[in-house]
């Protein structure tokens, strides 16, 4: 499915950006330990996992196109290969992306997002949810999304 | 529709974290009882799959006490699902950090976007599912308005860096606000914190999701590497608090 499927839903999209923020370093929550029942949502530590056409090293400078396997979503087959050299990537190319019946179409027509530098609080940007490194359960209570999970329909 | 509101809203403690429904749908029963069958898939999910509950299936597949063709079709799926990631990303994505068994990174956004797709099914048509950050929109916001999504911005903890607008899609972010440093480079074992934070925009959460949190571990590489994507858009705040995206998202 490419992009240019998407243009019979118009899906005309937005993004706007707060621009000219200051990084406030020290303002970033201190909240380091996940709790007990957080899932990590981290790869961490191991070695990449190549393709079986690929010679298994446990190298950390692989070097090769690492084929995955097709994916089957439920919107369609998904497939991409990686480049590598010395353990950098590339290139990567999706080799199969979903499309096809009119189901994949319906969830694969979503919006290229647009970016414009008009600056918005995020009280004046009418969102519907908040996207942004997961919560902790405990979290969600200071979180915009329980402002907006609050504030109804 | 008949004297019912319009639209539903729950918001669930579960998986560590909260999934927060917004169904703008009429309320109908029909939709009513897919919201709960959604609210218990996932607390199913989180009793098979969390590698902090011991007695879970994953927990005891770790410790070699089940073996995999004993674990059920789910756990061979979601299994099949992180092999599948951990090719496709060149070992960026991996369900064994340290050698141990945590298949987490794949599995909320498997189980929200199954959780949406429950509630399709009932006729709930404009949803948005929103796993701890990480939301699978469907439909739009009202007939003829789109889901408009803000990013929170890293930095700033309350602020939004950015609004996504958009039918249809799969937003999913992976950062350092919340948890501190947790995602690992896989081929250094040394913690990402070239990125404060990665957001990637996709058809579903569940691959949208895992890409994410491969994006985000190769720190300053995901520019070039989501920018070839051609299935997703990606938007990123660096650790020093500059903004870029990719050449996808129309300035």
């Amino acid at each position: 499915m490419r992009k240019a499927a998407v243009t019979t839903v118009s899906t005309v999209a937005g993004v706007v950006l707060l621009l000219s923020l200051k990084p406030h370093v020290n303002a970033t929550p201190a909240v380091a330990a996940p709790s007990p029942s957080a899932p990590s949502s981290a790869p961490s530590s191991g070695a990449p996992s190549p393709s079986p056409s690929t010679s298994r090293t446990t190298s950390a400078s692989p070097t090769g196109t690492y084929t995955g396997d097709t994916f089957d979503t439920r919107y369609g087959p998904v497939q991409l290969a990686v480049t590598l050299a010395q353990g950098k990537i590339t290139a990567v190319k999706a080799l199969r992306t979903p499309s096809g019946d009119g189901r994949s179409q319906q969830i694969a027509s979503y919006a290229v997002p647009q970016l414009t530098s008009e600056t918005l609080s995020a009280q004046s940007a009418r969102i519907d949810a908040v996207s942004g490194a997961t919560y902790t359960s405990e979290g969600y209570v200071q979180s915009l999304q329980s402002a907006l999970d609050k504030a109804g329909v | 529709m008949s004297e019912g509101r319009r639209g539903v809203r729950h918001a669930e403690h579960v998986m560590g974290t909260v999934v927060s429904f917004d169904i703008r749908d009429p309320a109908t029963p029909a939709v009513g009882r897919a919201l709960r069958e959604a609210v218990a898939w996932l607390h199913h999910v989180d009793e098979v799959f969390s590698p902090y509950r011991p007695a879970s299936t994953v927990s005891r597949l770790g410790r070699g006490e089940l073996a995999p063709e004993r674990c059920g079709a789910e756990v061979a799926e979601v299994l099949e699902l992180c092999e599948a990631a951990a090719r496709a990303t060149g070992g960026w994505f991996t369900h064994t950090p340290g050698g141990r068994l945590d298949p987490s990174g794949m599995v909320k956004g498997w189980a929200v976007e199954r959780a949406s797709r429950i509630l399709y099914e009932a006729g709930a048509h404009n949803t948005c599912v929103n796993g701890g950050g990480d939301i699978q929109l469907r439909g739009e916001a009202a007939p003829g308005v789109p889901w408009r999504v803000g990013i929170a911005h890293p930095l700033r903890p309350g602020a939004v860096c950015a609004v996504v607008t958009g039918r249809d899609l799969a937003v999913a972010t992976s950062g350092t606000a919340e948890r501190g440093p947790h995602v690992l480079d896989p081929h250094t074992g040394e913690p990402a914190t070239a990125l404060a934070s990665l957001t990637l925009t996709g058809p579903g959460l569940t691959w949208t999701d895992a890409l994410a949190t491969a994006a985000f571990a190769m720190g300053h590489g995901a520019r070039a590497w989501t920018a070839a994507l051609d299935t997703h858009e990606a938007l990123a705040v660096t650790a020093t608090g500059e903004l870029w995206h990719t050449p996808g998202f129309p300035a």
